[in-house]
């Protein structure tokens, strides 16, 4: 694929300045930034040389490679029981779904880039054990061309960032997308994390995304409204609604997916900065006060001196 | 080693979440035996500076680039790792809000710190630092220990209201050497909406389901939500139908609000809508169907149909209005 590429250029966008340094060496194959750096840092001061060399003279993508990140999440419908003395959920009977921001915005979001023939390649990562493949294979029904399951049961966001960050510092990817949060655990925080272990520029609750040249144009919510932002590629990008088109996966692609590889990782340990000690569910509201249809007075009344939020 | 606050302005007014979370640091500190310093970014008045003391701040660090009026989550998080650094902090503390989640994963791999997103409760030092928050999008709590030695904290907005003191800030300047890289994200245009209350710091959520029949009944609602400064919502087949913009749909899969008061017509109440709106502190449910499951979960109830009461109430809190002025 590479190989059609009349001029072969470096080193399209350095991070450590943002600045567009496109170099032209006929003779030097192109080689993807991390593998000439000498080692990757997975302790953030990282002066890592992050390369996308995928950016021709003109500021034309000749390849452009996305990493969709993929959590696993119990199904939106699910009640969440508690065992062993609230230390953990219980998993049985729970269906566990691809965790929806991942799929109906950042995966396919990367599907409709590819399908309008500006992403070339999509990869697939998820951190996690054995158990997680058929969702792994689920999303790759949607679409993808490789998963890659990282064989580790993560604590938390910092570990799952370090994981990914250090499969995608070996490849060197163009753009990384992520949910906006996992509805799990809720914290929304992977995707900037592992924009800073890897160095790169980050805009998360994106609800538009479109690639111009060598760049990323981005509709992201900001308090009260929306911003329209541009960053020069490579970046991570956490998504939301607004993003992508839903669309289901079909028998043909559930089919393909089947052949398609899924790489299990073996990752490098990293010591846990959090542990969950136990668990609590919400105490049950103490019981509903009816009010007449007829009378709001009353209603009005209630909040202001009962509840006293009005 | 004292308590690092990021705080947030909208146009040099700071945000009440901010007084919320400088006050939260303020509660942290005298435990750890420290103060708080509160880092404020971009163009703030002195004065608006100096008045987070009326919440506990002692000391405010300046950085006045007014490029940091935008989000630029590299920046932010230079300049906080530079307060950081500064006063030698072993615990920083950001809103778990758009901002929030932008720096505070940054700075947590750049100090190798653990990070709570969401608190919900002060941390417990009797076993380690465990902080509350809610999983499952509200469906259960988890109890965080956090076991760095740097602790990042991302408070949720409207759990500990601010409340004013006597006090005074000293406002240092602090000089932090950005790089071009730091402000990689170039912002085109920005466009707020104006005149209306954003609903995640809502206070009052006035919400609509399919109850409501169609958009061009949205007027009784809005009637209802202007009258009580509220913000409005909606379940997600009404985003899904474009009856309202996404960004006002509330759910698991759409946005959580917490507000003191949430409002809910026509809203059936199915499991993941509760998980986006059960941090609120009273619930009103509308609803003409007595079996609606939203029933469960609410502290008052209407039923009936939602077309002839909301005209009803909205009266009602014009009158009370009237009279409590």
């Amino acid at each position: 694929m590479r190989g059609g590429a009349k001029e072969r250029v470096i080193a399209g966008v350095c991070l450590c300045c943002m600045l567009i340094k496109a170099e032209t060496h006929p003779s030097t194959p192109l080689k993807r930034g991390i593998a000439q750096s000498p080692a990757f840092y997975v302790n953030g001061n990282n002066p890592l040389a992050y390369f996308s060399n995928n950016i021709n003279l003109k500021n034309k993508i000749l390849i452009m490679k996305i990493l969709v990140c993929i959590s696993q999440v119990p199904d939106t419908s699910t009640k969440i029981v508690l065992k062993n003395n609230n230390t953990s959920v219980n998993s049985d009977g729970v269906t566990y779904v691809i965790n929806p921001y991942d799929e109906w915005y950042a995966l396919i979001r990367a599907i409709e880039l590819k399908e309008s023939g500006i992403a070339t390649e999509i990869h697939l990562i998820t951190v996690g054990k054995a158990d997680v493949e058929p969702v792994i294979r689920k999303a790759l029904a949607l679409g993808g061309d490789e998963a890659i399951r990282i064989d580790a049961e993560s604590n938390d966001p910092y570990e799952t960032a370090h994981y990914i960050a250090e499969y995608a510092a070996g490849v060197g990817y163009d753009l990384i997308l992520c949910g906006k949060e996992s509805i799990d655990y809720n914290n929304g925080t992977t995707g900037a994390m592992l924009a800073e272990l890897l160095d790169l520029d980050y805009i998360g609750f994106a609800t538009g995304i479109s690639i111009e040249a060598n760049a990323a144009v981005v509709n992201r919510e900001i308090e009260g409204g929306e911003e329209t932002d541009a960053c020069n590629l490579p970046l991570v990008i956490s998504c939301q609604k607004g993003v992508a088109e839903a669309r289901i996966p079909n028998m043909r692609g559930i089919m393909a997916a089947r052949t398609r590889p899924l790489k299990v990782i073996t990752p490098s340990g990293i010591a846990a900065v959090t542990e969950i000690l136990s668990y609590e569910l919400p105490p049950a509201k103490a019981g509903i006060k009816l009010v007449s249809p007829d009378d709001m007075d009353e209603l009005v009344e209630l909040l202001h001196t009962e509840a006293k939020v009005i | 080693m004292s308590v690092i606050v990021l705080v947030e302005h909208t146009g040099g007014i700071i945000k009440k979440q901010s007084f919320e979370a400088v006050q939260y640091a303020a509660q942290i500190a005298p435990k750890m035996g420290t103060t708080v310093t509160a880092v404020a970014l971009g163009s703030v008045t002195e004065a608006e500076m100096e008045n987070l003391g009326q919440y506990g701040a002692q000391k405010v660090l300046h950085v006045a680039d007014s490029r940091l009026d935008e989000l630029h989550s590299r920046a932010y998080a230079s300049a906080l790792i530079a307060a950081a650094q500064k006063e030698n902090s072993k615990v920083v503390v950001t809103l778990h809000d758009i901002r929030g989640r932008a720096v505070a994963p940054r700075i947590a791999v750049k100090l190798k710190a653990g990070l709570v997103a969401g608190a919900l409760s002060y941390p417990d030092t009797e076993k380690g630092f465990v902080v509350k928050k809610a999983v499952f999008s509200g469906k259960a709590f988890a109890y965080v220990n956090i076991l760095s030695e740097v602790k990042v904290i991302m408070l949720m907005p409207n759990t500990f209201p601010a409340k004013k003191e006597e006090g005074k800030a000293i406002v240092e300047q602090l000089d932090v050497s950005f790089s071009e890289k730091d402000f990689g994200v170039k912002v085109k245009s920005v466009n707020k909406v104006t005149g209306e209350v954003p609903l995640a710091d809502a206070e009052l959520v006035v919400s609509g389901g399919r109850g409501l029949k169609g958009p061009e009944n949205w007027g009784i609602l809005e009637d209802l939500a202007k009258e009580l400064g509220a913000a409005t919502a909606c379940s997600r087949p009404v985003a899904d139908s474009h009856w309202r913009p996404h960004h006002e749909h509330v759910g698991q899969t759409g946005g959580t609000v917490r507000p003191n008061l949430y409002i809910a017509v026509g809203i059936s109440g199915a499991i993941q809508h509760l998980a986006g709106v059960n941090g609120s502190k009273t619930i009103v449910v509308i609803n003409k169907d007595p079996e609606a499951p939203f029933f469960k979960a609410a502290n008052y109830g209407v039923v009936g149909d939602a077309l002839e009461i909301l005209p009803r109430l909205t009266a009602a809190v014009k009158k009370f209005k009237e009279h409590h002025q």
